[in-house]
C-alpha cells in the first residue's frame, strides 16, 4: 500500500507545471488590506498597489526621488507656498483614457477625503489647481520645503472611471465599508490586475502602453503573489521553487538560502529603527540614571551576532541613516559595561534593583521577542527583574500607545525621510494633534516649540541646526534605548537581478532577468 | 481480594515487555523532572545566568566566543538545552497531571450525579457535556487565554500563564470522562446490591461514592492515563498558536515550537532533543495505557 | 416521537444561544480592534468617533442581541481587517476548509478501518504490533511540528510535493474546488495526512477494538462452530456490525477535525476558515471571530442533532425510555 502511494506521489511531482522565465511568483508574510490607493497607509498594501498605479513621483530602488507621472517640481520662484508639477504626457490608464491634470486634482483631493488615510501626509495642502492639462500647482499652508516627500506613495486615479463607478471618495476601512476600487483597479503602472483572492493569491500581468516601457528594464511579464504567513513555510517555498522572490527571509534561514543551488539573498539596509520606551513620569524609569543605566546595560552587539546573525546595525540614536538630520555621532552607541551600570543603579538608589514589566510584540519585527527575551536577561544582570509580555501586535500597540507600559518594545519607520516625522510622534508631548506615540511622559515646552517651527521653515540650515538641538535634548533625555536598524533581507532566484527597497516595497518594472 | 487482584495485575505487568518499558520510560522523565534542580547543570530559568553570546552551541562543541561546552548544546538565547528539557519537562509534566485530574474530577463527579440521580439534572449535564464538545479543546484554551489576557492585569497575567493552560485543557477533557462514568453508572445502578444498599437506607451520595465509584474506575483509569498524554500534547499545540507558557520560562512545548525555526537552518539540536523526549513521554504513557486498557478489561483476554 | 423530536430540537436551539453567547461575549473583551484600524497616526478624537461607529459604546445586551439578530440573517457585519462581509469571506473560504477536512476524513476512515481490522484479526501478530505502536506516534507528537516535518521531507528535500496553498482551483458557481486539478490534488495530500492522522489512530483503535469485541459474540462463535471460514465470518460477519460505531464515530469527529484545521491551515497556508479565524484573532476582527465561532457550534450541534435523531430511529429501546420519563 505504501508503496503505492509513493509511485503516485513521483508520478504526479514529474508532471510539475512549468512556468515561464518571465512570471515572478512572489511572497511575503502579509497581503493588502484593500486595493483601493487611499484608504490605507500600510506595507503590504502599498506595496500592491506600486505595481498598478503611478504617483506623481516615486522613490527608486535605492530610495531617492525620481519623476514618475511628474517629469518635474520645483515650488514657484515669486511664492515659495506654491509647488508646480509639470505632468508626462501621453500616459494613459489601464482602460484606455489618458492621464491628465484634472485627474491629479481629483486624486489628491480624494486623498484627503474622510475615509483616507492618506490625509495626514497632506494636511499642509491649502488648494491644488490644475494650470493646463499638463501642469499642476499645489498650494501649501505657509512653505512646505518637504511636500514632494509625502507624495511618493499618493497613487493617482482617473476621474472619469471612479465617476462612473461610484469611487469617488475613498472607503473607510475602519468603518467596515467597502465599494468597487476595493476589488477592482484603473490605474497607470506597468501591471494590470487580472485576479485577486483576498490572502490567498494576487494575479497581475504587464501593462502593453505602460508609459515606462522604454524607461525601466520591463522584462516581467506576469506576477502571481501569494502571501505565507508561517516563516517556515515561507522559506520552504522558496527552498522548494515554488516561489521565485521572497520580501521576508528569517534571519537564521539567511545560510540556508543562499547555500542553496540557485538561489540569492540580497541585503539592504531599511529605514527603520527598533528601540525599547520608558515611562519618564512614574516608576523606577522616571528616574534619568536608571535609564541610562538600562542604557548601557544593553548588549548591542551580541544582540547584533546572535539574535539578528549579523543582520542588523546598532545605534544609539532613533533615527536611521536614511533620515535627514542623522549624524555619525549620534549613531555612535555607548560600550556595553555593567559596572558602570551598577554604579548608577546604586546612585539613583536602587542597587536591589526593581521589578519591571516589558512590554513586546511578537509579529511585528524581526525576531522581536528574541530581541526583547535577550534583554530580559542583561537587565537581570543589573538587578532589574523583568517580566517579558510579549503579544500579536494588533494587542501590543494598544498597550505600547496608551502609556500603560513603563517599558516597552517599538519600532519605527520614517517615511519621509526627515526628523520631522520622528519628532512629531515620538517626542513632542501627546496631545490629540501630536506625539500620538510618545507616551513617556516626555514633555518639553521648548522642544515642542521647536518641533512646530521646522514644518514652515524655509531656510534649509537653519533647519537643520534645529533638528540637531531636538536630538541633543532627546538624548540627554534617553527616555528612548535604541536598539539597531533593521536589514532587509529578500530571497530570490539567482537569475534575478533586483535591489532591495529600502522601504521593503518592490517595484519590478526594475527587475531584470540574468 | 484486593491482595489477588493486586498480584494478577503485577503478573500480567512482569509478562509485558511494552508495558515494563514505558512503565521505566515515564518513570525515569518525571523523576528526572522532579530532581530537575539537582540534575541540570544551570537554571535556565533565571535570566540574569543566560549568556547570550552562547547562543546555539551545538552539543558537545565548545562555544566559539566563550568556550563552553554543553552537552545537548544552547538554544537561541544561550540557554543550556538539557537544563530547559528537564525544566520544560517539568511544567510539561505539571501541566498535564494537574489538568487531567481537573477533567477528572469534574467528569466521574458530574458522570456520577448524571447517570444516578437522572432526570433534568442529567439533561443538563448532558447539555453541558453538547456544548463542551461544539467547542474542541484548542477553541476552548484559546477562549480562555483570550479572557484571563484581557482581564488580568499584566504582572499577574505573566503568573497565570500555567494555570490558564491547566485549566483550559483541564475544562475542555472533562467530557469523555462524565460520558464514560455516567454510562457504567446507569448500568450499576440496575443491579441488585445497590438495589440492597438502598433499602438498608444509605444515602445518594454514600452509594455513589461506596459502591458506584470503585466499579467504574478502571475505564476512568483508562481514560486519564490517554487524556494526560493527550494535555501535554495540547500544551505544545497552543504555544504553537502563542498561548502557551512564555519564553523566558519554557515548557516542553514552547521548547519545540521555538526550536521548529531552525529546521531549515541546520541548528537541528533545538527541535531535536525537545521533541525526542516528548516523543518519549507521549509514546510510553500511550503504551501504558493501551496495556491497561486491555489489562482491565477482563473481556478482551 | 415527535415529542422527543421536538424537545431535542428545542435543546439544539438553547444551544446554540449559548454558544452565540459564548463567541460573543468572550471576543468582545480580547483586545480593542480601534488600534489596528486607525493606523498610527490618529487623534483621540478620530478614535473616540470610531469607537462610537463600530457600536462598541452600545450596552452589553444589546451589543449581544444585535448580533443575534444579525447573525440569523447570515448578516455578520463587515471584517474590521479586510473590508469585506463577513458571510462572504466565510463562503469564499469554506469550500477550502471542507475539502481539506473531507479528504483527511476519507483518508483516516480508510485506512484507519483497514489497519484497524488487519490488526484485530492478526492480533498479537508481529506486524499488527508494530502497526499498533507505530500510529501511537502520530497522537504523540504535536499537528504543527508533524506538518513542518512532512513539509522538511517532501517539499523541501524531495521537491515532490507543494509546501502551501491550494494550487490551481476551479471555480464552480461560489464553490472553488481543488479536486479538478492536478496540483490541486497534489496541495492536498500533505495537509490532509497532517490532519487526518490523528482521527486515523483514532479509528484504527476503534475498529480494532469494536471488532475483537464482535468477534467474540456468540453469533460470530457459533459462525465458527458452524465450519464457516474464519475469512467468510471476519468479513461477512464480524465486519458490517463493526462499521456503524466506526463511521458514527468518524462523523462526529468531522466536526472536530474542522477545528483542527486551525493548526494546519496555518501550518500550509491553507486558505480556510481556520485560518481566516486566526488571523482574526490576531488582527482582534471580533466579527470574523464570532462567525467563525458560531459556524463551527452550528456544524457539531447539527452533527450531534442528527446522530441522535438516526439511533432514536434505529433503536427503539431508546425511544421507550426516552418517551417513559
Amino acid at each position: 500500500m505504501f508503496h503505492k502511494i509513493l509511485l503516485t506521489t513521483a508520478a504526479i511531482a514529474a508532471s510539475t507545471v512549468t512556468v515561464s522565465a518571465e512570471t515572478i511568483r512572489w511572497a511575503r508574510a502579509g497581503d493588502a488590506i484593500t486595493m483601493d490607493p487611499h484608504a490605507q497607509n500600510e506595507g503590504p498594501t502599498h506595496g500592491m498597489n506600486h505595481q498598478i498605479y503611478d504617483s506623481l513621483l516615486q522613490r527608486d530602488m535605492s530610495g531617492n526621488i525620481i519623476p514618475s507621472l511628474a517629469l518635474s517640481w520645483a515650488a514657484l520662484a515669486d511664492n515659495p507656498n506654491v509647488w508646480r508639477f509639470n505632468l508626462r504626457q501621453g500616459v494613459s490608464y489601464h482602460d484606455g483614457a489618458a492621464f491628465d491634470s484634472e485627474d491629479v486634482v481629483f486624486s489628491l483631493n480624494r486623498a484627503m477625503a474622510d475615509g483616507s488615510e492618506m490625509k495626514e501626509l497632506l494636511s499642509s495642502i491649502k488648494d491644488i489647481r490644475a494650470v493646463d492639462a499638463h501642469t499642476v500647482d499645489i498650494e501649501t499652508n505657509g512653505a512646505n520645503p518637504l511636500l514632494v516627500n509625502n507624495l511618493t506613495n499618493m497613487f493617482m486615479m482617473d476621474k472619469d472611471w471612479s465617476t462612473a463607478n461610484d469611487v469617488l471618495t475613498p472607503h473607510d476601512v475602519a468603518k467596515g465599508e467597502t465599494n468597487f476600487a476595493t476589488m477592482n483597479t484603473n490605474g497607470t503602472g506597468a501591471f494590470m490586475l487580472v485576479s485577486r483572492s483576498v490572502d490567498e493569491k494576487t494575479v497581475l500581468t504587464s501593462n502593453p502602453n505602460y508609459w515606462g516601457k522604454d524607461i525601466y528594464p520591463n522584462q516581467v511579464t506576469d506576477i502571481i503573489y501569494t502571501p505565507i504567513q508561517s516563516a517556515a513555510t515561507r522559506v520552504a517555498a522558496l527552498l522548494s521553487g515554488e516561489v521565485d522572490i521572497i520580501q521576508d527571509v528569517p534571519v537564521q534561514d539567511l545560510g540556508r538560502v543562499s547555500g542553496t543551488d540557485g538561489l540569492n539573498v540580497a541585503t539592504a539596509a531599511q529605514n527603520r529603527v527598533i528601540f525599547f520606551g520608558l515611562d519618564t513620569v512614574e516608576g523606577p524609569t522616571s528616574n534619568l540614571k536608571v535609564r541610562q543605566a538600562m542604557n548601557i546595560a544593553i548588549n548591542r552587539d551580541a544582540i547584533k551576532k546572535i539574535v539578528m546573525r549579523e543582520q542588523s546595525d546598532p545605534t544609539g540614536v532613533i533615527m536611521p541613516p536614511f533620515v535627514n538630520g542623522w549624524t555619525e555621532a549620534l549613531n555612535q552607541y555607548p560600550d556595553y559595561d555593567i559596572d558602570a551600570a551598577k554604579g548608577l543603579m546604586a546612585d539613583a538608589g536602587f542597587a536591589n534593583g526593581f521589578d519591571i514589566t516589558l512590554n513586546c510584540p511578537n509579529d511585528r519585527y524581526i525576531n522581536d521577542e528574541g530581541i526583547c527575551q535577550a534583554a530580559v536577561g542583561m537587565m537581570a544582570r543589573i538587578g532589574i527583574n523583568v517580566t517579558l509580555d510579549a503579544k500579536p501586535k494588533a494587542q501590543h500597540f494598544p498597550i505600547a500607545k496608551g502609556g500603560e507600559a513603563p517599558f516597552y518594545m517599538l519600532g519605527w519607520g520614517v517615511p519621509t525621510f526627515d526628523s520631522h516625522y520622528i519628532f512629531n510622534y515620538l517626542v513632542h508631548t501627546q496631545t490629540d494633534k501630536r506625539g500620538s506615540w510618545n507616551p513617556t511622559g516626555y514633555s518639553n515646552a521648548d522642544v515642542d516649540a521647536m518641533i512646530v517651527s521646522l514644518e514652515s521653515e524655509t531656510d534649509l540650515a537653519a533647519r537643520d541646526a534645529t533638528i540637531a538641538k531636538i536630538w541633543s535634548a532627546v538624548q540627554d533625555a534617553q527616555m528612548y534605548l535604541p536598539i539597531h536598524n533593521q536589514v532587509l533581507n529578500w530571497g530570490m532566484k539567482n537569475n534575478i537581478d533586483f535591489d532591495v527597497q529600502p522601504e521593503d516595497t518592490p517595484h519590478f518594472q526594475f527587475l531584470k532577468f540574468k | 481480594m484486593r491482595r489477588f487482584l493486586e498480584s494478577d495485575f503485577l503478573y500480567d505487568f512482569l509478562r509485558a515487555p511494552v508495558a515494563i518499558v514505558s512503565f521505566c520510560v515515564v518513570s525515569i522523565l518525571v523523576l528526572s523532572a522532579i530532581f530537575a534542580q539537582f540534575i541540570a547543570p544551570t537554571n535556565p530559568f533565571d535570566p540574569a545566568s543566560l549568556e547570550l553570546m552562547n547562543g546555539f552551541t551545538p552539543p558537545l562543541e565548545p562555544n566559539m566566543y566563550t568556550g563552553e561546552v554543553f552537552l545537548l548544546g544552547t538554544d537561541d538565547q544561550g540557554r543550556d538545552l538539557f537544563s530547559a528539557i528537564l525544566y520544560g519537562l517539568r511544567i510539561s509534566l505539571f501541566v498535564g497531571l494537574m489538568a487531567v485530574s481537573l477533567a477528572m474530577t469534574m467528569g466521574v463527579i458530574l458522570g456520577l450525579i448524571a447517570g444516578y440521580v437522572g432526570g433534568w439534572l442529567d439533561n443538563l449535564i448532558m447539555r453541558l457535556a453538547d456544548i463542551q464538545m461544539t467547542f474542541p479543546s484548542i477553541l476552548i484554551a484559546m477562549l480562555i487565554f483570550g479572557v484571563a489576557r484581557g482581564l488580568l492585569p499584566p504582572e499577574l497575567r505573566y503568573e497565570m500563564a500555567i494555570t490558564v493552560l491547566i485549566i483550559s485543557i483541564g475544562l475542555s477533557e472533562w467530557v469523555p470522562f462524565a460520558r464514560t462514568v455516567r454510562g457504567s453508572t446507569m448500568v450499576e445502578k440496575e443491579k441488585e446490591y445497590i438495589a440492597a444498599a438502598q433499602l438498608i437506607g444509605l444515602k445518594k451520595w454514600q452509594i455513589m461514592i461506596r459502591h458506584i465509584l470503585p466499579n467504574v474506575l478502571g475505564p476512568v483509569l483508562v481514560i486519564a492515563t490517554i487524556t494526560f498524554a493527550l494535555a501535554i500534547i495540547a500544551e505544545a499545540t497552543l504555544s504553537f498558536l502563542g498561548v502557551g507558557a512564555p519564553r523566558t520560562e519554557p515548557s516542553l512545548g514552547t521548547l519545540i515550537r521555538v526550536g521548529q525555526d531552525f529546521l531549515f537552518s541546520g541548528e537541528w539540536w533545538i527541535l531535536l532533543f525537545p521533541a525526542l523526549t516528548l516523543l518519549a513521554l507521549a509514546l510510553a504513557v500511550n503504551l501504558l495505557g493501551d496495556w491497561l486498557r486491555d489489562t482491565l478489561n477482563p473481556r478482551l483476554k | 416521537m415527535l415529542v422527543i423530536i421536538f424537545r431535542r430540537l428545542g435543546q439544539s436551539v438553547l444551544v446554540l444561544f449559548l454558544v452565540a453567547l459564548i463567541s460573543f461575549l468572550i471576543f468582545r473583551y480580547v483586545g480593542n480592534p480601534v488600534d489596528n484600524l486607525m493606523g498610527q497616526e490618529a487623534t483621540l478624537a478620530q478614535r473616540a468617533a470610531l469607537e462610537e461607529a463600530l457600536g462598541l459604546n452600545d450596552p452589553f445586551y444589546k451589543q449581544y442581541f444585535s448580533f443575534v439578530w444579525n447573525a440569523l440573517n447570515f448578516d455578520f457585519g463587515n471584517s474590521y481587517r479586510g473590508a469585506l462581509p463577513v458571510s462572504d469571506l466565510i463562503a469564499s473560504r469554506l469550500p477550502a476548509t471542507i475539502e481539506l477536512a473531507l479528504t483527511s476524513a476519507i483518508f483516516a476512515l480508510f485506512f484507519g478501518v483497514i489497519t484497524g481490522i488487519y490488526t484485530a484479526i492478526r492480533r498479537g501478530g508481529y506486524l499488527a504490533n508494530i502497526i499498533l505502536s507505530t500510529s501511537l506516534i502520530g497522537v504523540s507528537l504535536p499537528t504543527f511540528l508533524i506538518g513542518v516535518l512532512l513539509i522538511w521531507l517532501f517539499a523541501v528535500e524531495l521537491k515532490w510535493l507543494p509546501s502551501f496553498g491550494r494550487g490551481d482551483v476551479v471555480q464552480l458557481g461560489w464553490w472553488s474546488t481543488g479536486f479538478l486539478t492536478l496540483s490541486g490534488i497534489k496541495s492536498l495530500i500533505l495537509p490532509s495526512i497532517t490532519l487526518g492522522l490523528y482521527q486515523l489512530t483514532l479509528i484504527m483503535r476503534l475498529t480494532r477494538s469494536e471488532m475483537l469485541e464482535v468477534m467474540r459474540q456468540d453469533y460470530v462463535r457459533f459462525a465458527k462452530a458452524l465450519g464457516l471460514s474464519s475469512k467468510q465470518v471476519n468479513y461477512k460477519h464480524a465486519l458490517p456490525n463493526t462499521l456503524v460505531p466506526v463511521v458514527t464515530i468518524a462523523g462526529l469527529q468531522l466536526g472536530s477535525i474542522v477545528a483542527f484545521a486551525i493548526v494546519t491551515e496555518t501550518v500550509f497556508q491553507w486558505p480556510g476558515v481556520g485560518l481566516l479565524f486566526i488571523n482574526a484573532v490576531y488582527f482582534v476582527d471580533i466579527p470574523v471571530m464570532s462567525a467563525y465561532l458560531l459556524l463551527v457550534g452550528v456544524l457539531f450541534v447539527i452533527i450531534n442533532l442528527f446522530v441522535d435523531l438516526l439511533y432514536l430511529a434505529i433503536d427503539p429501546r431508546l425511544r421507550d425510555s426516552n418517551s417513559s420519563e
